[in-house]
């Protein structure tokens, strides 16, 4: 069996039939599914070693505490932190990116300072600086995009100030695929002395991540994108951060000791994780990354950019077709319109021959008015989609002309 | 199928060749839709002579399901009196929610039944009428 169908084998879901045709499931850039062994690693905690962690003396406590700390060393050895002390367990990229905003910005944002960010956000990484920015009353500058949509490096100098307080920026976005130039950027910002916040949403499935190579300040990550259970993720952040940074909120386990005259926080990362964490999707996404360690990540690497030259071909000979965003480093993310045809009109009607693709902004509402379009078509592919996928795709798209245009 | 169900040639036709599509000259109410989540957008402006829709047009930019459902509904409330227009609406959610609705009163509105199963399109059949009612407010 070739490598990939075997992938493909572990994913349950994969199977699924709609409306008489196989499941050609192209919304990874949404949440990717998840294998077998993530979901029984989810049964057997609840089976086998369920209890609150940090707090009981007793056997199943104990067992659970452990499996959720292995599950946070797991999360640093698969982006390569210094120490499981640098990873604090969220619900996801969204909340880790709002850790950073409100207990960072708390601290060190005054007014008249200033974030930057870039055009090409999505909203989770923009609304959270212009929520600390409306409270501290600082301003969120923004670095402008090529006309083939991708940050334009040249304009990012003349954005530093004295006054710079945070870069934030996506490792890759996730509208158009495209793989940022972070090492440049980060290396530009510690030029500056600013320190610097990657959205890395969409890389855990695609893209080895080093922080401490790439030496980044911050770096958010979620597990539901990566193969992983939703609900989950984490944010790296360097230790002399989450040392510095104020609790994000108040609870138990953040504590170790309170009285009404004075609270003692936790040591970190513990100092950020108030009220019971999410052990079992914590222990479920260490099951995922132990998936993908284990998988031989050349021939995967090989086979998402063979399937993305193969995609865009077969897409290009469809007749009225637009590709947005065709940067050379890229994830196989490929945002497209149909001649004038909505995009929803494009997901309603391949759904009935059982694609599942996006259509719409995709939380990047400042990049679409950028590009001039309300929204775009997106199919976005992971390691177990196949040509069989692509071709399912380009099929469905003819009946999509047929309907709007009577022909194919 | 019901796919050929939504996008009937009626649809395809109102949502590619809208009618009463542009901006009314002497309206004396109008409104802004606005669906967050696919950005369809629609202006809705009406002449009001009394209580009675004496005239109503609409701009915007949406996908086929919204912008057919506003044009068949300019061509329908043409004429009608506001409490008319509020009893068809209802009629119209009824028929995109529930089971077994009569589609007799609703005319060219009921080639959007398709939409019932498909219940994310269901604010994009319905985002023109809450903008009616919205501009009529008052």
């Amino acid at each position: 069996m070739d490598y990939i169908k075997q992938i493909r084998q572990d994913f349950p879901i994969l199977k699924t039939q709609v409306k008489g045709h196989q499941l050609a499931y192209l919304d990874n850039a949404a949440t990717t599914q998840k294998p077998r062994v993530v979901i029984d690693a989810l049964d057997k905690y609840y089976a086998t070693i369920n209890a609150n962690v940090h707090r009981g003396v007793h056997f199943l406590s104990e067992n659970a505490t452990e499996a959720y700390e292995q599950a946070r060393y797991k999360v640093q050895k698969f982006i390569n932190a210094a120490s499981p002390q640098e990873i604090v367990f969220t619900r996801g990229t969204t909340e880790a990116v709002n850790l950073v905003a409100s207990s960072f910005c708390q601290q060190f944002l005054n007014a008249g300072d200033e974030i930057i960010i870039t055009r090409a956000e999505h909203h989770s990484n923009i609304v959270p600086w212009q929520l600390a920015c409306e409270r501290h009353g600082a301003t969120l500058k923004v670095l402008p995009l090529t006309d083939s949509y991708e940050l334009d490096l040249t304009k990012l100098d003349q954005l530093f100030s004295s006054k710079t307080k945070m870069l934030a920026v996506s490792h890759v976005s996730n509208a158009l695929g495209t793989i940022n130039p972070i090492k440049e950027i980060i290396s530009k910002a510690r030029a500056n002395n600013v320190p610097v916040l990657i959205d890395g949403a969409q890389a855990g499935a695609h893209v080895d991540i080093d922080v401490q190579a790439l030496d980044c300040d911050f770096y958010t990550l979620s597990s539901h994108k990566m193969f992983g259970p939703m609900g989950i993720g984490a944010l790296y952040a360097k230790k002399s951060w989450l040392e510095q940074m104020p609790p994000y909120q108040g609870g138990g386990e953040m504590i170790l000791q309170v009285t009404f005259d004075k609270v003692t926080y936790n040591q970190i990362p513990h100092k950020f994780e108030a009220g019971t964490p999410s052990v079992a999707d914590s222990i479920a996404w260490g099951a995922a990354i132990d998936y993908l360690q284990a998988l031989d990540h050349e021939k995967i690497a090989q086979h998402e950019a063979g399937l993305l030259e193969y995609a865009e071909q077969q897409l290009s000979k469809v007749d009225g077709i637009t590709f947005y965003g065709q940067a050379q480093n890229k994830v196989p993310i490929i945002s497209f319109l149909l001649s004038d045809i909505h995009p929803h009109d494009i997901g309603t009607i391949v759904n009935d021959y059982g694609v599942a693709i996006r259509t719409g902004h995709h939380c990047n509402m400042p990049l679409m008015d950028y590009i001039g379009i309300s929204g775009t078509a997106r199919a976005s592919f992971a390691m177990y989609n196949t040509q069989e996928d692509v071709d399912q795709l380009c099929q469905a798209l003819a009946e999509v002309k047929r309907v709007f245009h009577g022909s194919r | 199928m019901d796919l050929d169900n939504l996008y009937q040639e009626l649809i395809v036709d109102h949502g590619t060749q809208p009618r009463n599509f542009a901006e009314l000259d002497s309206h004396s109410h109008d409104a802004e839709g606005f669906n967050p989540l696919c950005g369809d957008l629609v202006h809705v402006y009406v002449k009001l002579d009394g209580d009675k829709i004496a005239d109503v047009s609409f701009t915007g930019k949406g996908c086929a399901i919204s912008t057919a459902s506003a044009s068949i509904m300019t061509d329908l409330v043409k004429g009608k009196t506001l409490t008319e227009v509020r009893a068809l609406f209802k009629q119209f959610q009824d028929l995109l929610t529930k089971d077994n609705q009569s589609e007799v009163e609703l005319g060219k509105l009921s080639a959007l039944a398709g939409v019932k199963k498909y219940p994310s399109r269901v604010k994009c059949a319905t985002l023109a009428w809450h903008t009616l009612q919205d501009a009529c407010k008052e």
